[in-house]
């Protein structure tokens, strides 16, 4: 008898638990949409590290307020405005970030920063011009992952096989554009192009999860895998499985343990995803520790008047 | 054959209404190792990017590979002026040197393929492999590359520069922010390369001593003008005194280095020298001093 929904108990049998588990079909599609999230957000979030843009990512997960809010004050649904904002703020945050990769860090990120605060300023008029109370602010935050009906995962489905395959088609240019700008320039990469490409995409992918899985969670999703698999491993091949099973691993054990327990499934994965980065940075650290006793030696000493 | 790999004519680029330099003819031929040398903002970056046809010469002939600047970019290793890599980029060196060979190739080179792909794979890592050994880097070559020294990274540079076994090689200051051991070991890494593979290179550096030992012939910029010729005729008192308009004077030191006094300095706000957009290679500084 597998136990009762409503007062689940963990047992040392695994093959058992993992059965109790898959036994409720909105388990299963809680696991499955948090599958096809792990895949999606990791590959999408291993560009967005690799390019140091996580930032970027995290402005256009506060889209979720703006779009909502909007939606909400013209009467369709949350979604459409998501997508509309998504698409607004990555197209905005690229003409503010300038050419390619040239604008200086502080300059990008203080642009980036000033889409955020409008997004959220303009989120809050729309509140208040809609009066009410937006019903599920929460479920916005914080996602409703055990409330994934078919039509949405089927959705979600289709959102991710999308932008995976524009990823695929974009992927070495855009990975040649993110690492090294200016000869993949003079190589005829279009390389601000692919960037304002890859801000699409990442909304996109921002949007369609965090519809299901919450503003919070998709962040968590996006950058904890990939920074830790790109933190034990530079191959880039292996870097991205590992991106992928580790985002995997993430979800799965947190709805898992959220399962037995009376607390949120955002907050187990959050928490897992969190754990599995310090772990990673820890090794990292660990096995760094004898290679960066080496001194880059390239002082410039050059003897003062000596230019010919 | 016979063509030379740069030939320029009297050309001259104008920035908005500046005009940057004017009346400048050049010649590099094949397998030779040319330096284009001039003060900060004399416009040598800006000569690099007329001769990979990112900005049209206003005046004269400029021909690349005898074709028009910008038609033959495939034959072309340019190496940009640059900062290193952060050292957060989790890729390996080999990997970058890599992007340099089909980086610009849509789609993803399959991890596990068969037949001609698979065969074009092997051909690519093979290539990679032996011109990561032509510049001395296969000891490191699989290290993250934020990891390396400047003077690794510049051999890794070299190498993805390199690797599609171009005829022109246009080196814009690999010996910036690389300490003097470093500096001569890349000057002669490239003038070996010009010698054993028949490359020719122009090569961008403002202190010519490094590179006194291999360099076939210099270009020297200076107030909009240049002069080319063997380093013993260019950087001369006589000669650098006619290109500044104001008397400098070139030293001799003992062990062979040059020492050129008195040059009009650019002034000091002007070290982004090879910044962004239009005002790369800002001119018209030089004389200001």
């Amino acid at each position: 008898m597998p136990a009762d929904a409503a007062h689940p108990t963990l047992s040392w049998n695994v093959a058992h638990d993992v059965a109790q588990v898959l036994e409720y079909h909105f388990m299963v599609n809680a696991l499955l949409a948090g599958s096809v999230v792990a895949v999606m957000a990791g590959l999408v979030g291993w560009l967005m590290v690799l390019r140091r843009e996580a930032f970027a990512g995290h402005t256009l997960s506060m889209m979720a307020f703006p779009g909502a809010s909007a939606a909400a004050l013209a009467g369709v649904p949350a979604a459409w405005g998501f997508f509309l904002f998504c698409a607004a703020g990555a197209t905005a945050i690229g003409r503010l970030s300038g050419p390619g990769r040239r604008a200086s860090w502080s300059e990008q990120s203080a642009g980036i920063g000033a889409v955020q605060a409008l997004a959220l300023a303009v989120g809050f008029l729309f509140v208040s011009l809609y009066g009410g109370v937006l019903g599920d602010l929460e479920s916005l935050l914080f996602g409703d992952l055990l409330g994934v009906g078919d039509g949405e995962l089927l959705l979600l489905a289709a959102v991710a096989a999308g932008t995976l395959a524009v990823l695929a088609v974009l992927g070495r240019p855009l990975l040649f554009a993110s690492v090294d700008a200016d000869v993949a320039a003079a190589r005829g990469v279009p390389v601000r192009a692919l960037s304002l490409a890859f801000l699409l995409l990442l909304g996109l992918a921002v949007a369609a999860t965090s519809q299901i899985t919450g503003v919070l969670l998709v962040f968590a999703l996006l950058v904890a895998p990939a920074a830790s698999a790109q933190a034990l491993t530079a191959r880039p091949l292996a870097s991205l499985v590992l991106t992928v099973a580790l985002g995997l691993a993430v979800v799965w054990l947190g709805l898992g343990i959220a399962y037995f327990s009376v607390y949120p499934a955002g907050f187990f994965i959050a928490t897992v995803s969190f754990v599995l980065y310090v772990l990673a940075r820890v090794i990292a650290f660990a096995r760094g520790g004898t290679r960066r006793d080496r001194q880059p030696a390239d002082a410039p000493a050059r003897p003062a008047g000596v230019i010919a | 054959m016979g063509e030379p790999a740069i030939a320029v004519d009297a050309a001259a680029v104008r920035i908005g209404r500046r005009t940057i330099w004017s009346g400048v003819s050049m010649r590099v031929q094949e397998g030779e190792f040319v330096a284009l040398l001039g003060a900060n903002g004399s416009g040598k970056s800006t000569l690099l990017k007329a001769l990979l046809g990112a900005l049209p010469a206003a005046a004269g002939q400029i021909s690349v590979l005898g074709r028009p600047p910008g038609a033959s970019s495939g034959a072309i290793g340019y190496l940009p002026q640059r900062r290193s890599f952060a050292q957060e980029t989790r890729l390996r060196g080999s990997d970058i040197v890599r992007l340099g060979l089909d980086g610009d190739r849509w789609g993803l080179p399959l991890p596990f393929s068969w037949g001609r792909t698979a065969s074009r794979g092997r051909a690519a890592r093979r290539r990679v492999a032996e011109v990561i050994e032509t510049v001395g880097a296969t000891a490191y070559a699989d290290r993250p590359i934020g990891e390396l020294s400047g003077g690794e990274q510049q051999r890794l540079l070299i190498a993805q520069a390199l690797v599609r076994r171009p005829e022109l090689l246009l080196l814009d200051e690999p010996l910036d922010s690389l300490d003097l051991a470093n500096q001569g070991s890349v000057a002669a890494l490239v003038g070996e390369i010009c010698r054993s593979e028949g490359v020719a290179a122009l090569l961008v550096a403002h202190d010519v001593n490094p590179l006194l030992a291999y360099l076939d012939r210099v270009v020297y910029l200076a107030r909009g003008h240049a002069v080319e010729g063997p380093v013993e005729e260019v950087v001369t008192t006589a000669t650098l005194t006619r290109l500044y308009g104001v008397p400098v004077e070139v030293l001799r030191a003992s062990d062979g280095r040059l020492v050129v006094v008195g040059q009009p300095e650019p002034p000091a706000h002007h070290h982004d020298r090879h910044g962004h957009g239009p005002h790369a290679g800002d001119p018209g500084h030089a004389d200001a001093g």
